[in-house]
């Protein structure tokens, strides 16, 4: 990994790339990384395009701008794709995240001539099959560890378990569907 | 041992009121703020800390009754930003002349219109000259520490004036960083327990508070004013002393970074300071060149004679502004600054940079552009104007 990997999340308003970007912040903070987790905000609202933002490094952090040159993009809704050019400053060395049900040519073939790599994840299905709901998130952020290599998965399966312990304490029924949908993504992601 | 956290700087602020557990907290939510006295009323409803929240139906009020609850005799405080303090606006004079040592939390958001919810500093440049306090921060760490030390300061017996905590909207309010905590008993001796001399609820002493002055009066209470935005200078530095031997992290009116050396300088605001020492690394590693930054951390009482002294051996320097005051030419910032530097006769060559406005980003790549602008200005000894823009459309 180099000395600071910059991802950029696309999402819909209420999708939860926001929240996405916390918690890879958060996971990362936990692994000893210096982190920077942050949304750019403009008129909210639900389904409109939304912007977030991971800085993760080895280092203190000082930089408080927006990320024009990426090293990762992570998609959270597939339809963003025909509106928004989502691999804009990516870089080619880097990697595209898509969730979306559509098959891996299908997607590269509509990211304007995009050379770097590209992962797609059907993360609805996934959540859906892990956990009886539509919860695209958990599955994206596995999707962007696996790819980005931002932690080892053995790591992140474990912060993430005491995580969602912490998090689910009254409802611990949902903490095995949130481990085993990571887990299914960190299979699947291709 | 430091707590090693994540944090944004709305939650660091809420932190740090929760470990200073105050009187009364007057509120009225406005974005980017609003965030912070929900922290707080979670904290209330938990019983974690015994402060009295007022809801209150505007801001006007919301500084009302922290005035109010002050006067009284308890420590007291509220959070904005952008409209709301400037509903706010007759209350700060009145907290300032009151001379109550009450704490705002501002989250810097431009003045509308149009309307914006994103960081400049339009609402607390307006309010500069309102009697208060202002000490501002780059990051979420800083917004904690200063915060920390805010108490103390405004109710130092030979300052009793109003702080005012600034950090910029969404770009540290929103965003989360790592950050040190400081352990709750070490903050509790810190700020420690606030016994006001004088307050409306001693019975053994009955006074009034903002009463009328007739003009044989009024002059001689601004130069109190005054005197104690003189003496908060020296407070200000002592409790920056008495953090760094808590935290070991060193505060002053300002910040010098890679200062010792510099020809080139930028004199900065906030959070865009992190980015222009990202500049500066890259600009010392790839060419040598010899470029700083002073990043203002207290700007009122401004440190006129600290900041001629620090830029005395500059070639260039440019000042940089996230707010208008339409005077049609220098910005807030920059017309200070030149003040001080004709004061002390310097010979740079000074340029007032507007950035920022609204929200507007600021990249690493611009701040090397100022650089490079600032070597051309010392080379030619021209200055294009009083002021110019970084990151402004022209087309």
């Amino acid at each position: 990994m180099k000395d600071t990997i910059e991802i950029r999340w696309h999402g819909r308003g209420g999708q939860g790339a926001k929240t996405a970007a916390l918690l890879l912040a958060d996971v990362a903070f936990k692994t000893g990384k210096y982190v920077q987790g942050f949304p750019e905000y403009g008129p909210e609202r639900m389904g409109a395009p939304i912007t977030a933002y991971n800085r993760v490094s080895a280092n203190p952090i000082t930089i408080h701008s927006n990320i024009y040159y990426p090293d990762y993009v992570a998609v959270v809704d597939d339809s963003l794709l025909e509106t928004i050019d989502v691999t804009h400053g990516l870089k080619p060395e880097g990697a595209i995240i898509v969730n979306t049900r559509k098959s891996k040519e299908e997607i590269t073939a509509m990211l304007n001539g995009y050379q770097g790599e590209v992962y797609t994840i059907d993360a609805k299905d996934i959540s859906v099959k892990a956990l009886g709901k539509n919860y695209p998130n958990s599955p994206m952020l596995a999707a962007v560890v696996a790819v980005t290599g931002v932690m080892e998965p053995e790591v992140f399966l474990k912060e993430m378990r005491a995580s969602f312990e912490h998090k689910f304490a009254k409802k611990p029924e949902v903490i095995d569907g949130n481990m085993k949908a990571l887990q299914m993504t960190l299979d699947a992601v291709k | 041992m430091a707590i090693r956290e994540r944090l944004s700087g709305n939650e660091a602020v809420a932190y740090a009121i929760k470990q200073i557990n105050p009187d009364v907290m007057p509120a009225f939510p406005i974005t980017p703020s609003t965030e912070i006295p929900q922290y707080v009323a979670t904290y209330i409803a938990n019983g974690e800390i015994d402060t009295e929240f007022i809801h209150v139906e505007s801001e006007h009020s919301a500084m009302s009754a922290t005035i109010g609850a002050s006067a009284a005799g308890a420590r007291a405080l509220t959070a904005t930003s952008s409209c709301g303090m400037a509903l706010m606006w007759e209350e700060l004079y009145v907290a300032a002349s009151d001379r109550l040592p009450i704490v705002l939390a501002l989250v810097n958001r431009a003045l509308t219109g149009p309307i914006n919810i994103n960081a400049d500093h339009s609402d607390s440049m307006g309010a500069r000259d309102s009697g208060w306090i202002q000490i501002y921060a780059e990051s979420n760490q800083e917004v904690y520490d200063n915060f920390l030390q805010a108490f103390p300061i405004a109710e130092h017996p030979d300052v009793h004036l109003p702080v005012m905590i600034c950090q910029d909207g969404f770009i540290t309010s929103h965003g989360v960083e790592n950050i040190l905590l400081v352990e709750d008993e070490k903050v509790k001796e810190f700020v420690g327990e606030y016994h006001p001399e004088h307050f409306l609820l001693n019975n053994k002493e009955p006074m009034a508070v903002g009463p009328y002055a007739v003009s044989n009066y009024y002059m001689e209470t601004k130069r109190a004013q005054r005197e104690a935005m003189k003496n908060a200078k020296k407070v200000i530095l002592e409790m920056a002393d008495k953090f760094e031997k808590l935290t070991g992290r060193k505060y002053s009116f300002f910040e010098e970074y890679k200062m010792e050396d510099a020809e080139y300088a930028v004199v900065i605001i906030g959070s865009a300071a992190g980015t222009c020492k990202a500049a500066i690394d890259h600009i010392r590693e790839t060419t040598g060149k010899k470029v700083g930054l002073v990043k203002i951390r207290v700007f009122r009482p401004f440190p006129e004679e600290e900041l001629a002294e620090a830029l005395k051996d500059m070639k260039a320097i440019a000042v940089m502004d996230r707010s208008e005051m339409f005077s049609a030419t220098s910005g807030p910032l920059g017309a200070e600054v030149r003040a001080a530097l004709y004061q002390a006769k310097s010979n740079a060559e000074v340029v007032n940079y507007f950035y920022g406005l609204g929200g507007r980003d600021i990249t690493v790549e611009d701040f090397q552009q100022v650089y490079a602008n600032l070597e051309v200005m010392a080379e030619t000894h021209e200055v294009k104007g009083m002021y110019d823009y970084i990151g402004l459309r022209e087309k």
